[in-house]
């Protein structure tokens, strides 16, 4: 689909992501600066504290932003999901540049101009309105400015735990390697970025006192690193692509050479582990293999397409309705056989015999729900849905067999919208209260670990996700290892 | 007012004082008097301890030793704010803010005194006719916009703005080409006489001394060598004076070098 008719069909759904996103970011600023310049003046008359609290906003900009959100979900009050924690985080990642910038803008007033003003009578908190942060003010603005461009490229991230904003859009694309989700999340992000940086820009031009010498190199720095965010923001997938493109030119050369497979994966553990089962078993047989895993959304699937990798674990539903685009079917017969053919006539890639186990999407409640309102079918729970807030992956939100067929064939409403954040934060979020019920794997053996019961799939509306290889016609051709290790698979796991 | 012409308004009774930390004392056992009126020229070369006498009269320093009376009082019982609003100040370059206008630079002190604005901008007007600046074409400007000489101007007159009874002036024409510098000198030395502020006045040059004091304080290594008029300075016999002395006498010290090679 072309990117603008795109653009035209999903407008209102833009506009109301990019308005959580700025609110988002704004908030987050408001905050970080009502924390961030007190901090950094209280640092200028407190030497000592310096280096510990500079220390301490350092490390904080150093934690992944995914792994940040993971951390605080479980914790009360500044936690959870959804708008506050991504807040949370994104004023923690705000701080740093604000409060350097106070520090560094505050004792870089010339210290001639600090003593006449000590020596004209002024009191201390006049030397500080009157002196010291107007003439900081134009590098304390900087510092706001390098924050916000940093808030809005780690605001798309705020999707990952439920908060909305543009990333929503981007983590979809990434999850069904859409570019025209992905470009309607990245362009808007990055032209906010530009804009923002823009606006504080001008601000900050306005507080310079001397506008010849610091104009110029605070503008080129600054326009760095939006360029860069921009890059970060827009190149989102780079992170996906570049898991590919690392192992490529030594793929490409194994998929001529004779004795060399290629393997892949998608990235998450049960896929990692197939590809390894296969790796393994070929590598016992003397075949080189060069491991291409955690591949993430659709990415395998192009990538044996494009003949990077030989062969990855898939599963018989995901084949059937995310990449072929057929209508979900609940018979696994049917399933299969569609897919092999499928595959064979389109793609002249195989399809191994099914290994055994499938991993449906899995409605998850709490063990002491499930126990209290004696929930065991989907159905059943359908009856408490309007006090149940639901969290669900971004895959399952958009996918033709995901949430929209789900409610559909349910007849579900839940107590709020649906919250659409990363997969793996759905488990932290349902076990600590956040939510009420999600839709996880279910071979995830967090089900068990953290007490939580799966709801039969009474009305049989999840289609088959039947664990097979996908492999390419012509790998299987050549190394004759393959052959064997999948025929003592079939059904064995 | 007859009891204040009789009291110095500063008073050194036998000051130290040496840096936290650090070694060896800045000043020592320093004692002199500045009468009502008076223009006292601390001369010295740097490092002799003259920017920190300076600075212990308004407080900017506190004597680890001995006492600084300010109008008779010692100035660790002075509110340090009082005695600086009560003391103008000029350094080099003029300290001034460069966020600030002309006007707004020199209407500080009475600002912050709570004077009304008309009254503020009233004098501003008056002081920079005073120091030879158009108040019509220079109140609005900005320090950046001003010449050495011009800024130099602004800060004395920022330096009388509330009147102060006393003005401490740190090399405030030191950083000036030499024909800025003695017309600078020249409008100096009619101010405070017409003023009859008084003054200490620090610089390293003999000639600006010997223009502008009513007496001179020789400085060396934290001590006051000599204390005498510029008549008597001319014909002192300590060793430190007579090679500022022969300094002045240009002829003469082409004809021969001063005993220190004039590198100094």
């Amino acid at each position: 689909m072309n990117f603008w008719r795109f653009l035209e069909q999903n407008w209102p759904e833009l506009l109301t992501l990019l308005r959580q996103h700025i609110w988002l970011v704004f908030i987050a600023i408001l905050i970080a600066v009502a924390i961030g310049i007190p901090t950094g003046i209280l640092l200028t008359r407190k030497k000592s504290l310096r280096g510990p609290v500079l220390g301490v906003a350092n490390v904080m900009q150093t934690i992944p932003s995914l792994a940040l959100f993971g951390f605080l979900i479980p914790i009360q009050f500044i936690g959870g999901i959804g708008t506050r924690t991504a807040i949370v985080a994104l004023v923690l990642y705000s701080l740093l540049p604000i409060i350097r910038n106070t520090v560094t803008g505050i004792l870089g007033v010339d210290p001639n101009v600090r003593e006449a003003a000590v020596a004209m009578g002024m009191t201390s908190r006049q030397i500080l309105w009157q002196v010291e942060l107007p003439l900081a003010m134009s590098v304390i603005v900087t510092g706001v400015r390098v924050a916000m461009v940093i808030a809005i490229g780690v605001a798309t991230i705020a999707a990952a735990v439920g908060a909305g904003g543009l990333g929503v859009f981007i983590f979809r694309g990434i999850r069904q390697f859409d570019n025209n989700l992905l470009l309607a999340g990245a362009v808007p992000a990055a032209i906010l970025a530009l804009a923002a940086d823009f606006g504080l820009g001008l601000v900050e031009r306005h507080f310079v006192v001397n506008r010849r010498r610091a104009a110029a190199s605070t503008r080129r720095k600054v326009f760095a690193i939006a360029a860069t965010s921009v890059i970060a923001a827009a190149l989102m997938t780079s992170v996906y692509l570049g898991s590919i493109g690392s192992g490529d030119s030594g793929s490409r050369n194994s998929s001529v050479n004779s004795e060399r497979v290629v393997v892949g994966s998608k990235d998450f553990t049960e896929s990692a582990i197939l590809g390894e089962i296969v790796a393994q078993m070929l590598e016992a047989r003397g075949v080189t293999v060069v491991r291409n895993f955690e591949l993430g959304g659709n990415l395998p699937h192009d990538a044996i397409l494009g003949g990077k990798i030989d062969i990855y674990p898939e599963y018989t539903g995901t084949a059937f309705t995310a990449i072929l685009k057929h209508a979900p079917v609940t018979d696994p017969r049917i399933v299969y056989d569609q897919v092999k053919k499928d595959y064979a006539d389109k793609f002249n890639v195989a399809v191994s015999a099914p290994l055994g186990f499938d991993n449906t999407f899995a409605i998850l409640v709490r063990g002491a729900d499930a126990r209290r309102l004696k929930l065991k079918t989907i159905s059943e729970a359908a009856a408490h849905a309007r006090n149940f807030r639901a969290g669900f992956g971004q895959d399952f939100m958009s996918r033709a067999d995901g949430y929209p067929g789900f409610v559909k064939a349910y007849g579900l409403t839940f107590a709020d919208q649906p919250r659409e954040m990363d997969l793996s934060l759905t488990y932290i979020a349902l076990s600590t209260g956040q939510v009420d019920l999600i839709a996880g794997n279910s071979t995830e053996g967090r089900i068990a670990a953290m007490d939580l019961v799966q709801l039969e799939d009474d009305r049989h509306y999840f289609p088959p996700y039947e664990a097979v290889y996908l492999v390419r016609s012509d790998s299987l051709a050549r190394v004759e290892a393959l052959r064997d290790v999948l025929g003592k698979l079939a059904g064995a796991v | 007012m007859s009891e204040s012409i009789t009291q110095p308004l500063v008073e050194f009774r036998d000051v130290s004082f040496s840096h936290a930390g650090s070694s060896g004392p800045v000043i020592s056992h320093l004692s002199f008097s500045v009468p009502q009126g008076e223009t006292l020229v601390l001369l010295g070369q740097s490092g002799c301890g003259k920017t920190t006498t300076l600075k212990l009269i308004n407080r900017l320093f506190e004597p680890t030793g001995g006492l600084v009376l300010v109008e008779g009082k010692s100035t660790e019982e002075w509110d340090p704010i009082r005695l600086r609003r009560r003391t103008g100040y000029v350094i080099q370059e003029g300290g001034l803010f460069p966020h600030f206008s002309i006007a707004r630079n020199i209407g500080l002190v009475p600002s912050l005194e709570g004077w009304e604005p008309a009254r503020i901008k009233t004098r501003v007007e008056e002081l920079l006719s005073l120091v030879g600046l158009e108040p019509g074409e220079f109140a609005d400007r900005y320090p950046g916009e001003l010449s050495g000489g011009q800024r130099q101007r602004v800060g004395v007159a920022r330096a009388l703005a509330a009147e102060p009874p006393l003005l401490l002036l740190d090399e405030p024409f030191g950083a000036l080409d030499p024909l800025t510098r003695a017309s600078l000198q020249r409008q100096f030395r009619e101010l405070t006489n017409r003023l009859g502020k008084t003054a200490v006045f620090v610089t390293h040059d003999v000639r600006e001394a010997m223009l502008l004091g009513t007496r001179i304080g020789l400085m060396d290594k934290g001590q006051l060598r000599l204390l005498e008029t510029p008549e008597n300075f001319l014909d002192a016999q300590d060793e430190l004076a007579r090679w500022y002395v022969e300094t002045l006498e240009t002829k003469a010290a082409i004809g021969r070098r001063p005993p220190n090679g004039g590198a100094a």
